[in-house]
């Protein structure tokens, strides 16, 4: 009995399923978490869902290889998610075209000002190279940074971490700024939510408005696409 | 549905080949989002199949950080060695991001208005 329930333990650790299993489990726990607290982004799903995870894991003596071994089929799906997100652009292209040069100078001085405030702090605090170039996108859409991180020599999952992160700092941040700063339009409070704060930052904005929501959905198209092709010139620019 | 899963996999599958054969430094799914959008712009509108597979994708799509996120457990030496200097670099540079994209956009949207009137 004891040996045929090791010997499906170890199967079971062997094959995909569990990796799989547990990824959904954590997640919908996380998601019913976060419910309970009021739907706040500092308890984000996927942030409940990562710690219980890790937690797990380490109490189970799981190796992450092992976990992942399962949890790549999931992972894989980023790929044809970020393709997606065309989608979501193509129906906001009434928009692009009426405002095009606004949006695209805003979108420009936010990835500028994201990018090159990220390096040259961490640069200054002498942070280390793979924690410089994991930081770098850290405003951008989660399924892009990982891409781009992979690209630059960052760590994906420490890059997906610090996006994540900061989606929820750019939640608790915008409002305090938006009053602070008097900015009251809600084209612009969506447009920054989405830049700074990524997918975060625009499930907050829809509950302002559906039009601070649709802002906040194309700077995050925008800013990830633009990040995807100005960073990793920049970083080859600065021979990291 | 299956148009659109096939769609989309191939998408990704010409923006990886795309990259690697102009040696471009981009994710190969960034690009393909590029070539997707332009076949959409070119139909002018989204058909069917797509629409239903990319809403279902982006539904779901926090899900699917999850594991490249709990991939931070082999990083813990790292994350203890910088993560004064992660938190700082997060928390200025979000706010000085959203300041100067807030304040840029604001000022060019009053312009492009007022041209409008």
């Amino acid at each position: 009995m004891i040996d045929s329930a090791l010997d499906f333990w170890l199967w079971l650790q062997d094959g995909p399923l569990l990796g799989i299993l547990l990824t959904v489990l954590a997640y919908q726990l996380g998601l019913w978490i976060n419910r309970c607290a009021g739907g706040t982004p500092v308890l984000h799903p996927v942030i409940i869902a990562i710690a219980l995870l890790i937690g797990l894991l380490l109490l189970a003596d799981i190796p992450y290889r092992d976990y992942f071994a399962g949890a790549q089929f999931i992972h894989f799906l980023l790929g044809p998610a970020t393709v997606a997100l065309a989608v979501p652009l193509f129906d906001h292209k009434e928009q692009i075209r009426r405002l095009a040069l606004p949006l695209l100078v805003a979108c420009t001085v936010g990835v500028v000002t994201a990018v090159g405030s990220t390096l040259l702090l961490a640069w200054l605090l002498g942070a280390r190279v793979e924690t410089m170039l994991s930081l770098a996108p850290k405003s951008v859409t989660t399924p892009i940074a990982i891409g781009i991180s992979e690209q630059i020599g960052g760590i994906p999952s420490v890059a997906a971490g610090m996006v994540l992160i900061a989606g929820a700092i750019g939640c608790i941040l915008g409002p305090i700024l938006f009053r602070l700063f008097k900015i009251r339009e809600h084209e612009v409070q969506g447009f920054t939510m989405g830049l700074a704060a990524h997918g975060f930052g625009t499930a907050q904005s829809f509950g302002i408005s559906h039009q601070a929501g649709a802002f906040a959905g194309l700077a995050l198209g925008m800013a990830g696409l633009l990040t995807a092709f100005l960073l990793p010139l920049l970083v080859r620019l600065l021979g990291l | 549905m299956l148009a659109g899963i096939i769609t989309l996999l191939i998408c990704q599958l010409a923006g990886e080949l795309l990259a690697r054969l102009l040696n471009l430094p981009i994710p190969g799914p960034v690009l393909g989002l590029v070539i997707l959008l332009t076949i959409l712009l070119i139909r002018g509108e989204v058909p069917a199949g797509i629409r239903t597979v990319a809403e279902t994708l982006l539904r779901y799509l926090a899900l699917l950080f999850v594991p490249a996120g709990v991939g931070l457990m082999v990083y813990g030496d790292l994350i203890r060695a910088d993560w004064q200097i992660m938190a700082i670099v997060l928390v200025v540079s979000t706010a000085l991001t959203m300041l100067a994209t807030a304040l840029t956009f604001r000022y060019l949207l009053r312009r492009a208005q007022r041209n409008d009137d």
